[in-house]
C-alpha cells in the first residue's frame, strides 16, 4: 500500500516538473528565448516538484507514524471490560496479531471469539476506509501544491533562488547529521550511566579495585564494580603495543621519508599500510592461532609460563596494527619539515643520521608527538584484538605474561548473552563507554591541537 | 671572539706548531668520523630493519591465514546414487488448499504434512546409496551413520517436498562427509591421540580410511561454504551465505545513507558554511567522530535504536544504521579533501560567467571531485564491511540458521561469523573455516580497495 502509494507520489512529481517545464518554456516565447525568464526553464519545473512532493510526503510519514496506534485503539475497544483488564503488553501484541490476520482474511487456526471477530470485522471496515483516505489526502496534497505552485510560474518569478534556497538547507541539515551523533553519544552514555550510578556509588566504581559484577539474574547490584583493574589491563595492553609500534613505526617513517629511493618507497610504503585497512577481527584471530601459540611455545623453551591469552600476546598483535599508524602520521610530519633546516645541518658537517636525530626529529617532535597520541587512543578504543587475545581476567596484577581483561572486552562481556538490559550490570557497559568516550576524547583533542599548530608552524 | 682573534694576530706566526696541531685536529676528526659513519650506517640499518619487520609481519598474517585457510575450501565428501525408494517414503499427496478452507485451517494441514515429511528415515536412503558404491560394508550401517554429515538427510526431505515426483527415482548426490571424519581424513587431529581423546569410535575411524582408500570419499571443493548459512547441528555444511547477505545488506545501507549525507555535509561545510562558532564546532566534532572507538558506536546503536526505538535485535537494519553513523565522519573528511583539491580558478571562472554558487558547485567542483568522493566513499564501505565490535553491541552475534531475505531478518555478518566460528568448540574443524572466512572477507576488502586506486588512478585530475 505505502510502496504502492509513493510510485504513485514519485510519478506525480514527475508529471509536476514536466508540468513547470512546459508552462516556463511557454512563457518564454516561440523562440524559446529563455533570457525572458528569470531562471532556467529546469528550475521552474524543479520547484514545482518540491511543492508537489515536500508537503505529500511529510503527510505520508505523520500519517504513518499515527496510524497503527489508532488501529490498536479500534481493536482494544471491542474488548469486552473483563478481558482487557488481563491484558498485558505481549498479550495484547498477541491479540492485536489475531484481529489483524482475521481481517486480512488469512485467519486463525482455531476458533476466534466473538468479540475477535467483531473488531476483526471494524478493523477491516477501517482499514479500508483508512487506505483511501490516504491517498486521497496524500495524492490531493501533492496536486493542491502542484497546481499553486503553476499558477506562481511568472517571467519575473525567481525560481532559481527558492530552489537553491531549499537545497542549501537540505546541505546544511545533512552536516547537523555528525551534531547528533556526537549528540546522541554523549546523551545515550550518559543517561544510561546515570541510571547505573543510581544503583553503584560512582566512588565505587570509579576508584573500586576488584571487579566481580556476577550476574543480572540475581536482580540485584550485588557485586563489585571497580574501574581500576580494567584499567589497568588497557593501560597494560596499550602501552606493550606503544612498545611495538612506536619505534618500528617511527623508524620506517625515518627511513622512507629520509633515505630510501622512491621507488622502493612507492611501493614498500602502501605494502605496510596494508596493515591499516585489515580488519581487527582478523588480527584478533591471527594473534589467538599464530602469535599466542608460538609465544606460549617460546615461553615454555626458555622456561617462562606465558598464557597463550595474555596482555603481552594482544599488545604485541595491536602493535602490528598500528604500525603503520604511527609511520604515515610521522612520515607526513617529517616531510613537512623544510628542507632548509636539513640542508643547515648538513652544511654545518653532520652526517645524514645526525640530521635527522638532531635536527628534523626535535623540529618534528610535536607532531610527532600528536602522532603517538592518535595512536594510543586507537589502541585503547580496540575491541577485537582483546577479546580474543588478551584472555579475560580482571585483576590487578603487573605480569604482561597473565592474562588481563580491559575496558572494551568487558563492555563486550556485559552486553552480549543473556542479559537484562535495565540491570547494573548491563548498564555498566554505558559507564565503561563513557569512561573510553572521554580517555579517546581528551587525547584525541590534545593530539589534533598539537598537529595542527605544529602545521601552522611551518606554513 | 673578537679578543680571541686579536690575541691571535699578536702572537707570532709559528707554521710548526700550526701544522701539528692541525695535524692533531685532523687525527681526532678521523678517527670521530670513523664512529660518525659507523654510527650513520648503523641507524640506516635500524630504518631499512624497521621497513622490513613491517613488510614481514604483512608477509606472515597473509602467509599464516593462507595456509589455514586455503585447505578449508576442499572438504571431503562422496558423490552417491541416491534412490528414492517409494518402500520407504511413505506418505500422502502434497496437500492441496480446498474451496471453504481459510488460509490458517490449510496451513495447519500442510504442516502436519510436513511432520510426516519427517519421520521418514531419509537416513536409510544415504546409506544404501554408499552401500551401493561399497558393497563390502553393508553390515556396518550404523558407523555409516556418523560417516556423513546429519544434514544431508534434510536437504533430501526438502527436494521431495518441492517436488514429490521424485520419488522412485535415483539421482546421483555429493553429500558431504561428517566434520569429525575431515577432521580424522585431513590430519587436522593427531592420529596417535588414545581412543578416549578422539572424537570418533575405532570402527567410524577405521571405516573413514577404508572409504577414502576405496575413492569413495574423495576430497573436493567444497561449494557449500558460498551456499549456505551457518549450522550448528552438522558442521560440515556451515557456510557464509547467511553472513553475507547480512553484510551485504548492512554495506546498501551505508551506501545509500553514509555517501550522500557525508556528501552533502561535506560540500556545505566546504563551499557554504559560514565562518563562525557553530561550523567550527562541527568540525572539531566530525574530526573527533573520526577517532571515536568503533564500539562507542555500538553503545550508541544499543542504548538509541534497540533501547528507546525499539528496532529489532540482530537485524541487518540497525547494523546498517550504526556503520552509516561510523562511516560518515570518513566520507565527510575525505570528500572534504577532495572538493579542496580543485582549483579555486575553477569557481571563479563560473561565477564569473554568471553562474550562482549552487550551480558552480554542482555543475563545476563536484564533477571534478567525484573520483576522489568515490575512492572515499569505497574506503568508508571497505571499513564499515570488517567493523566487527559495535555489531556484538546489537546483538548479531546471535546464532542464525536462515538466509535473512529482507534486512528486518535476523542475521549475522562476515566479520561477526569469523567471531562466532573462531569460538566453536569444534576447534580442529572451525579452524580452518574461520580461516576461509577471513579469506573471503580480505578477498572482498582487497576487491574494494584496488576499486578505489582503480578510480583514482582512471579519473584523476592533476592541476
Amino acid at each position: 500500500m505505502n510502496l504502492l502509494l509513493i510510485g504513485v507520489l514519485l510519478a506525480i512529481i514527475a508529471i509536476a516538473y514536466q508540468v513547470g517545464l512546459t508552462k516556463s518554456r511557454k512563457l518564454a516565447g516561440k523562440g524559446n528565448n529563455s533570457a525572458m525568464l528569470h531562471s532556467r526553464p529546469g528550475y521552474y519545473g524543479a520547484l514545482v516538484a518540491l511543492w508537489c512532493g515536500i508537503p505529500a510526503f511529510l503527510i505520508l510519514i505523520v500519517w504513518n507514524l499515527v496510524e497503527p496506534s489508532i488501529f490498536q485503539q479500534v481493536i482494544l475497544n471491542h474488548v469486552p471490560e473483563r478481558i482487557r483488564a488481563t491484558l498485558d503488553p505481549a498479550s495484547t501484541s498477541v491479540m492485536v496479531e489475531r484481529v489483524q490476520a482475521l481481517a486480512s482474511g488469512f485467519g486463525v487456526s482455531d476458533t476466534p471469539a466473538a468479540y475477535e471477530l467483531a473488531a476483526a470485522e471494524q478493523l477491516k471496515k477501517i482499514e479500508n476506509i483508512g487506505s483511501f483516505a490516504k491517498l486521497a489526502v496524500v495524492v490531493s496534497a501533492a496536486l493542491i501544491g502542484l497546481v499553486m505552485a503553476k499558477r506562481r510560474i511568472a517571467e519575473k518569478y525567481r525560481a532559481r533562488n527558492q530552489v537553491e534556497k531549499v537545497l542549501n538547507v537540505a546541505l546544511a541539515l545533512c552536516s547537523g547529521v555528525a551534531i547528533l551523533t556526537t549528540v546522541g553519544i554523549v546523551m545515550s552514555m550518559f543517561s544510561e550511566a546515570m541510571r547505573f550510578f543510581s544503583f553503584v556509588n560512582p566512588l565505587d566504581f570509579f576508584f573500586g579495585t576488584e571487579w566481580n559484577p556476577g550476574f543480572s539474574t540475581s536482580g540485584s547490584a550485588e557485586g563489585s564494580y571497580g574501574l581500576l583493574p580494567l584499567l589497568w589491563g588497557t593501560l597494560m595492553v596499550s602501552g606493550i603495543a606503544l612498545l611495538v609500534a612506536v619505534p618500528v613505526g617511527l623508524m620506517i617513517a625515518i627511513y622512507l621519508a629520509e633515505y630510501a629511493k622512491p621507488s622502493f618507497r612507492s611501493w614498500a610504503k602502501p605494502a605496510i599500510e596494508v596493515l591499516a585497512g585489515i580488519p581487527t577481527i582478523v588480527y584478533g584471530v591471527f594473534a589467538l592461532m599464530v602469535i599466542g601459540p608460538f609465544a606460549k611455545d617460546l615461553g615454555a623453551m626458555i622456561g617462562l609460563d606465558i598464557n597463550a591469552t595474555s596482555a603481552l600476546t594482544a599488545g604485541f598483535v595491536m602493535g602490528i596494527m598500528i604500525i603503520p599508524f604511527v609511520s604515515s602520521l610521522s612520515d607526513d610530519i617529517i616531510t613537512q619539515v623544510p628542507r632548509a633546516l636539513r640542508d643547515g645541518s648538513l652544511g654545518l658537517g653532520a652526517t645524514k643520521s645526525e640530521t635527522i636525530r638532531q635536527v628534523v626529529i626535535p623540529a618534528a617532535l610535536p607532531g610527532i608527538i600528536g602522532a603517538f597520541l592518535l595512536a594510543a587512543s586507537r589502541a585503547i578504543g580496540e575491541t577485537m584484538i582483546v577479546v580474543l587475545a588478551a584472555g579475560n581476567s580482571p585483576l590487578l596484577h603487573i605480569n604482561p605474561l597473565e592474562a588481563v581483561s580491559t575496558v572494551t572486552i568487558t563492555i563486550v562481556n556485559q552486553l552480549t548473552g543473556d542479559t537484562d538490559f535495565a540491570s547494573p550490570q548491563a548498564l555498566v557497559a554505558f559507564a565503561l563507554g563513557l569512561t573510553l568516550f572521554v580517555i579517546t576524547l581528551g587525547l584525541n583533542i590534545v593530539a589534533l591541537y598539537i598537529v595542527r599548530k605544529y602545521r601552522e608552524q611551518y606554513e | 671572539m673578537s679578543t680571541t682573534n686579536t690575541s691571535n694576530m699578536d702572537q707570532t706566526f709559528d707554521p710548526q706548531a700550526a701544522a701539528e696541531q692541525r695535524e692533531k685536529r685532523k687525527k681526532i676528526i678521523e678517527s670521530s668520523l670513523a664512529k660518525r659513519h659507523r654510527k650513520e650506517k648503523t641507524f640506516r640499518m635500524f630504518g631499512f630493519g624497521a621497513v622490513i619487520t613491517g613488510l614481514l609481519f604483512v608477509a606472515l598474517l597473509f602467509g599464516s591465514i593462507l595456509a589455514k585457510g586455503l585447505p578449508a575450501f576442499w572438504q571431503s565428501s562422496m558423490t552417491v546414487p541416491v534412490f528414492f525408494d517409494p518402500a520407504i517414503i511413505q506418505i500422502g499427496p502434497k496437500p492441496v488448499q480446498k474451496e471453504g478452507e481459510s488460509p490458517a485451517q490449510f496451513e495447519e494441514r500442510f504442516i502436519a504434512w510436513q511432520t510426516e515429511m519427517g519421520m521418514v528415515d531419509w537416513d536409510a536412503l544415504i546409506v544404501n546409496g554408499i552401500v551401493k558404491k561399497a558393497p563390502e560394508i553393508a553390515n556396518q550401517s550404523d558407523e555409516l551413520n556418523s560417516i556423513y554429515t546429519s544434514s544431508e538427510s534434510y536437504r533430501l526431505r526438502d527436494m521431495v517436498m518441492k517436488d514429490p515426483s521424485l520419488i522412485g527415482k535415483t539421482q546421483d548426490f555429493k553429500i558431504l562427509a561428517d566434520a569429525n571424519v575431515d577432521v580424522w581424513l585431513a590430519g587436522n587431529i593427531d592420529r596417535s591421540l588414545p581412543d578416549e581423546q578422539q572424537q570418533l569410535s575405532p570402527e567410524v575411524r577405521q571405516l573413514a580410511d577404508q572409504l577414502k582408500a576405496d575413492g569413495v570419499i574423495t576430497n573436493s571443493f567444497n561449494t557449500e561454504i558460498f551456499k549456505n548459512p551457518d549450522s550448528r547441528s552438522s558442521p560440515a555444511t556451515s557456510g557464509l551465505a547467511g553472513a553475507f547477505m547480512g553484510s551485504l545488506f548492512m554495506m546498501l545501507i551505508v551506501i545509500v545513507l553514509s555517501i550522500p549525507v557525508g556528501v552533502a555535509s561535506a560540500i556545505y561545510l566546504e563551499e557554504f558554511a559560514p565562518k563562525n562558532w557553530i561550523t567550527d564546532i562541527i568540525e572539531v566534532n566530525i574530526n573527533n567522530l573520526a577517532a571515536v572507538p568503533s564500539i562507542v558506536f555500538g553503545l550508541l546503536g544499543a542504548a538509541i535504536f534497540i533501547g528507546w526505538m525499539h528496532m529489532p535485535l540482530s537485524a541487518p537494519v540497525v547494523g546498517g544504521l550504526v556503520l552509516s553513523l561510523m562511516t560518515l565522519p570518513t566520507v565527510i573528511i575525505t570528500t572534504r579533501a577532495s572538493l579542496k583539491a580543485v582549483p579555486p580558478s575553477i569557481r571563479q571562472a563560473a561565477l564569473g560567467l554568471g553562474a550562482s554558487r549552487l550551480q558552480t558547485v554542482f555543475h563545476h567542483v563536484l564533477p571534478l571531485a567525484l573520483p576522489g568522493i568515490l575512492t572515499g566513499g569505497i574506503i568508508g564501505v571497505a571499513q564499515a564491511l570488517g567493523e566487527t565490535a559495535p555489531l556484538l553491541l546489537i546483538g548479531m552475534s546471535a546464532f542464525v540458521a536462515n538466509v535473512p531475505a529482507t534486512p528486518l531478518d535476523q542475521s549475522t555478518a562476515l566479520p561477526v561469523q569469523i567471531f562466532l566460528w573462531q569460538g566453536n568448540e569444534l576447534r580442529n574443524f572451525f579452524e580452518g573455516r574461520t580461516a576461509a572466512a577471513i579469506i573471503v572477507l580480505l578477498a572482498l576488502m582487497i576487491g574494494l580497495n584496488s576499486l578505489a586506486i582503480w578510480l583514482r588512478k582512471k579519473f584523476e585530475v592533476r592541476w
